[in-house]
């Protein structure tokens, strides 16, 4: 329904270069309270990556994001915006570069949803013509109609269209940097998950430097290209790619915060390709049986896949398929499940968990075998990333 | 208006032009409205125009009062508190104190008026702007609206709901205190019904069009409200 619509955004939602964010020994005291809010923050964002402020409640990560657009005054050190200090800055008119949504949305009851959306365009003095173009088009990038959704009001959405419309409007003015306060955090489970994948699938296009507030680990891992973890005090306990904080946490409190199944939570990270995948002899129909025994003896699985011309695997041959001198079409079962080089690890294993089969083929996009999954692969990829162990399993396949 | 129904209206000439027998009993006499209606149309005109220029005056003094209240918290309670005093004062009181300060006549009796209409749109209006939700300022002053910008932009539409029912308030009870005007030597219905008030058809003419006033005035107020909310009928289809 979008397609027209996704060819025309690449061009101008993204015209405008997104900036690099700097903490630098950023602090918030508040008069009469003994610890900081936010104590010596220093991290650097690249321009065009995703910083997520993650940390229980009360670790201030969310007046660290508010420091940025001076919501929240910095008490000493200094925030950078693509090399301007925010404190050189009148606060009004740094906000209007700095897209903001938050997780109550706070879009105006009195006004349309175009009209929501024109707000800061209209404070910068765009004319109406451009306003009005700005904002179908940003209507559509959320994947909303602009004919049925511009003249309504809030409350005439739903709640996970209104949530949409808030990111919209944070994008109107194509700023250079955003700021996001849990903004998916008042959906329910299953819509959450679709705005997430939507909002990267966006972020994909038009590559903003933005600020993300969660207290949700997962969420976390799922959207930030790096992750800073806040414990309470508002101390950074530690600035790593999603990666790197479940692999290396810095901290008991990191090791506790990210949670013990931060092994598991790997696997959502990884996909199929990124692991060695085991050796598999396979052959077709009608070849000998004599070079199967040999390839059998080389490979890590024992039992041989038939496969199809193209390489594409049929099923697991039974005993009684490679007796003879030729391999027949004999099968044990059909080669279910079969995943994808790009599966995300962590679905492959739960196909692998349901189907209690102990091998999958792995195939390319075209569908041809590259090699097979077994839980004991998932294993020691998990493992190997800490040590990479020297097996070049799928190499061998290679005709 | 004719020299005879300019005499009407000075207390205690009606009663001479009572001839037919509903009128000698003090009746409810149809055919004595009709003949007679003349004579309340100037008071009639009088008390619109006082309680106009009261409530207009009024609604500018407490609207700008919540608006500084809002900006300075800690003046609600203090103001919020004096007009509700000057509203405790019984209006016959007020306006025979007033008399040897500004004399008789509508200066007198519009300073009571907007002295008591104040109470109502004050604290609505500063009740409304307290209203707006957080995360509505909160995202306003996020993108970059300036503290002026917001209370035009968004506080105050939002508040108009709130504003519009205080005015609705203020517009009723004033109108029914215009009816007392007289005591301060200010015109009005009030006049009319006091001059006569054992004859059913004068208190039923006057009270009648003091009712009717305060009903279209709310009306107006009521529909102005609805032109300027079309968001507050708005809800998911």
């Amino acid at each position: 329904m979008n397609s027209t619509a996704t060819a025309q955004q690449g061009e101008s939602a993204s015209a405008r270069e997104a900036a690099s964010l700097e903490f630098r020994d950023a602090t918030k005291r508040y008069p009469g309270q003994e610890s900081a809010a936010v104590d010596n923050l220093s991290l650097s964002v690249p321009a065009g990556e995703i910083c997520v402020l993650v940390g229980p409640s009360g670790c201030g990560k969310t007046t660290a994001m508010r420091m940025v657009n001076r919501m929240i005054d910095i008490t000493e050190g200094d925030i950078l915006v693509g090399g301007r200090s925010v404190k050189d800055r009148a606060p009004a008119e740094l906000r209007r570069e700095i897209g903001y949504a938050i997780q109550q949305i706070g879009l105006f009851p009195h006004l349309s949803i175009g009209d929501n959306i024109a707000t800061v365009p209209k404070l910068l003095g765009w004319d109406k013509e451009r306003i009005r173009a700005r904002v179908d088009e940003l209507i559509r990038l959320v994947s909303l109609d602009p004919e049925d959704t511009r003249d309504r009001y809030p409350a005439q959405l739903s709640g996970g269209q209104r949530q949409r419309i808030g990111v919209a409007r944070a994008l109107a003015a194509d700023p250079p940097l955003m700021l996001m306060d849990e903004p998916f955090g008042a959906i329910d489970p299953i819509n959450r998950e679709r705005l997430q994948n939507e909002f990267l699938r966006l972020q994909s296009e038009i590559r903003k430097t933005i600020v993300f507030v969660t207290h949700d680990i997962d969420e976390a891992i799922k959207m930030g290209d790096r992750i800073a973890v806040l414990q309470t005090g508002g101390i950074l306990a530690q600035f790593a790619p999603p990666d790197e904080l479940l692999m290396n946490p810095a901290s008991k409190f990191v090791e506790d915060f990210v949670g013990h199944d931060r092994a598991l939570k790997r696997l959502a990270l990884q996909r199929v390709r990124d692991i060695d995948l085991w050796t598999v002899p396979f052959v077709r129909k009608g070849e000998s049986t004599r070079s199967l025994r040999e390839k059998i003896s080389d490979c890590d699985v024992s039992i041989p896949l038939l496969v199809d011309e193209d390489h594409r695997p049929i099923g697991w041959l039974s005993d009684r398929a490679y007796a003879g001198e030729y391999v027949e079409d004999d099968l044990r079962s059909q080669a279910d499940p079969v995943v994808e080089l790009d599966d995300i690890l962590r679905d492959a294993l739960a196909d692998l968990l349901q189907v209690e089969t102990r091998y999958a083929p792995v195939v390319d996009a075209r569908g041809a075998l590259q090699g097979v999954l077994s839980i004991e692969a998932i294993s020691q990829g998990v493992h190997g990333a800490d040590a990479p162990a020297a097996r070049t399993g799928a190499a061998a396949l290679d005709p | 208006m004719s020299a005879l129904s300019l005499l009407a209206q000075v207390p205690g000439l009606n009663k001479e032009r009572k001839s037919s027998g509903c009128v000698q009993d003090n009746g409810f006499c149809p055919g004595w409205i009709v003949e007679n209606f003349d004579q309340y149309v100037e008071p009639f005109v009088e008390h619109v125009v006082l309680t106009v220029i009261a409530l207009s005056i009024g609604f500018a003094i407490a609207f700008a009062l919540a608006l500084f209240a809002h900006r300075q918290r800690w003046l609600v309670g203090p103001i919020g508190a004096g007009t509700n005093l000057l509203y405790t004062i019984p209006s016959i009181a007020a306006f025979l104190l007033l008399l040897p300060l500004t004399g008789r006549g509508n200066l007198t009796a519009l300073v009571v008026l907007v002295a008591y209409s104040l109470t109502f749109m004050f604290t609505n209006t500063v009740t409304g702007l307290a209203n707006v939700p957080r995360e509505v300022t909160d995202s306003a002053r996020g993108q970059g609206l300036t503290e002026n910008q917001m209370l035009w932009k968004v506080e105050v539409p939002l508040a108009v709901p709130e504003i519009f029912a205080g005015l609705r308030i203020a517009a009723t009870t004033t109108v029914g205190l215009v009816a007392l005007a007289f005591y301060a030597g200010a015109g009005g219905l009030g006049a009319e019904i006091l001059t006569d008030l054992y004859f059913k058809s004068n208190v039923v003419v006057a009270g009648g069009l003091c009712v009717l006033l305060a009903a279209a005035l709310d009306l107006v107020f009521l529909f102005s409200q609805r032109l300027l909310t079309p968001w507050a009928r708005a809800r998911a289809s």
